[in-house]
């Protein structure tokens, strides 16, 4: 037991300030109010003051900063999806989650694993393939590995034949990374209160008030609030307030479970995903198992837990980790995700002039904090959508033109 | 575990069953726009509340329409197609052979 550092808390009285001021009284009107406390929207915020010199903003929650799937994901920070569009996109995010911890003066516990991604038929093993040399023609560190490193890797992993699904092989993702998800929302929470933004918690949108084919005001529990721009940042809720503003939108809202272990001595530093199994698995700094699957097999407005989704996760972990048979599952819980047709977000322009959205964001939301908050502020501040949002556009479905991102963790091969 | 009554089968096991969404009439794709064409493939209401929704049951792959709260995760009801369409539903109504 360190004493000395005990006594030294004590005797020099270290004291953790909160990280967020007082939330200031609400005023009448902003340049630009944000819908959603999450990450996206604080990021969004951080990058609208520090890069753009904007801070006449708000930011809008109906319950508590990062309470929504800012707090529920499982955390993972990867670059290796399928398409161009994709992997530029999210490997910028990573780019800037390496640094983050630096630039937010805070500690997001950003801790790089290594990713793999196994596949157990010959189909998953192409398109590992396919998936790898997209990544390394674009600069992103990827490449399909074999039992044999496999087993170098990640001693750990069942690579027996005599499973119903062996493996056969693995795409290697060296960056791929965990960081802790609500570190990142009190982060930019912190910078954006320190440089001026308002973050009102407990403050419901309730209606739109559009003129004009233009945003003119956010109606809330707590009165109306005039603004210049408006940003909906709702993941789970994307439909409703669309609906509010005019528009529809091609997500259907669907929960996505997860669950931790009890807490293990640390054994497993890779993160382990398979697609064709539906499970992705990492162990936390506390020593939890963090385990999620595929999302569930119909939409729902509701975050209730099924026995369904911890039956089927539980097969398939022990398939891949047998010595795991007498480990309990501690917490379980669930978020509700955006999903798209072709399993990429949505960003940039609506309908509603100086309307945008950040949706769509159904099991690949996380990673995608920083870069959404950088580039959507960046549309915010220019009126001009950037390049690496533009394949992500709303309009995308009225000219079919879809993603088709098969790199996202919901998806079988 | 979820039940879920089939028109046809009975009680059974929810997972026995595949959502196919927001029942919606087609439009006529003889004469819609591309705007209205993309609409009903990818556009959903995504209502937080009571919605009305194929099903099937895939075992016997019996196709049928259930109400239920998106909310609660309650099923209201589930009845047979033939309480909506009584007629045929005509996909080529501008006369061209199907």
């Amino acid at each position: 037991m360190p004493f000395g550092l005990l006594l030294s808390g004590l005797v020099n009285g270290a004291r953790v300030g909160p990280v967020l001021p007082p939330a200031p009284d609400l005023k009448d009107a902003y340049d630009v109010v944000i819908i959603g406390g999450g990450g996206h929207g604080l990021a969004t915020a951080y990058y609208l003051v520090h890069d753009w010199g904007i801070s006449n903003v708000a930011v809008l929650d109906k319950g508590y900063l990062g309470g929504g799937n800012t707090g529920r994901n499982t955390a993972i920070i990867r670059s290796n999806y399928l398409t161009p569009e994709g992997v530029r996109f999210y490997d910028e995010s990573v780019r800037l989650f390496q640094g983050l911890s630096n630039e937010l003066d805070f500690n997001i516990l950003y801790s790089e694993r290594g990713h793999l991604t196994l596949a157990h038929t010959d189909a998953a093993v192409r398109t590992m393939r396919w998936r790898a040399e997209v990544n390394k023609h674009l600069g992103v560190d990827s490449e399909l590995i074999f039992p044999d490193e496999i087993g170098r890797l990640c001693p750990e992993l069942n690579l027996s034949e005599d499973v119903r699904y062996p493996i056969l092989a693995a795409l290697y993702h060296g960056p791929g990374a965990i960081a802790r998800h609500d570190a990142v929302a009190w982060g930019y929470a912190a910078q954006a209160a320190r440089r001026g933004v308002h973050l009102h918690q407990l403050t419901e949108v309730t209606g739109l008030e559009i003129a004009g084919g233009r945003i003119r005001a956010v109606l809330t529990n707590r009165g109306r609030i005039g603004c210049g721009h408006a940003i909906q940042a709702v993941a789970g809720s994307s439909s409703l307030l669309a609906a509010m503003a005019g528009f529809r939108l091609p997500i259907r809202t669907v929960p996505l479970q997860a669950c931790v272990s009890q807490p293990l001595k640390p054994f497993l530093d890779l993160i382990v995903v398979s697609g064709s199994l539906h499970v992705y698995v990492s162990q936390s700094d506390r020593g939890e198992l963090v385990m999620g699957g595929s999302t569930d097999p119909y939409a729902l407005y509701s975050s209730r837990s099924t026995l369904d989704f911890k039956e089927s996760l539980m097969a398939h972990m022990l398939e891949l980790f047998p010595f795991l048979a007498e480990v309990k599952v501690l917490r379980q819980w669930a978020g509700m995700a955006d999903m798209t047709p072709d399993f990429a977000p949505i960003l940039g322009a609506t309908p509603v002039a100086n309307y945008w959205i950040d949706a769509g964001w159904g099991t690949w939301g996380f990673k995608a904090t920083p870069v959404c908050g950088k580039r959507m502020a960046e549309a915010v501040g220019t009126g001009k959508v950037p390049g690496v949002l533009a394949p992500f556009a709303l309009a995308r479905f009225d000219d079919f033109r879809l993603v088709g991102e098969k790199g996202a963790a919901s998806v079988g091969h | 575990m979820k039940l879920m009554h089939c028109p046809l089968n009975g009680p059974r096991n929810i997972s026995e069953f595949v959502c196919h969404g927001e029942v919606v009439a087609p439009p006529d794709h003889a004469r819609c726009t591309d705007a209205e064409w993309a609409a009903y493939v990818f556009l959903h209401d995504n209502q937080a509340g009571v919605v009305r929704e194929w099903w099937m049951h895939v075992p016997t792959a019996y196709w049928f329409i259930a109400e239920r709260d998106t909310r609660s995760d309650q099923i209201l009801r589930t009845y047979r197609a033939s309480e909506m369409y009584s007629a045929r539903l005509d996909l080529a109504p501008n006369g061209r052979a199907t």
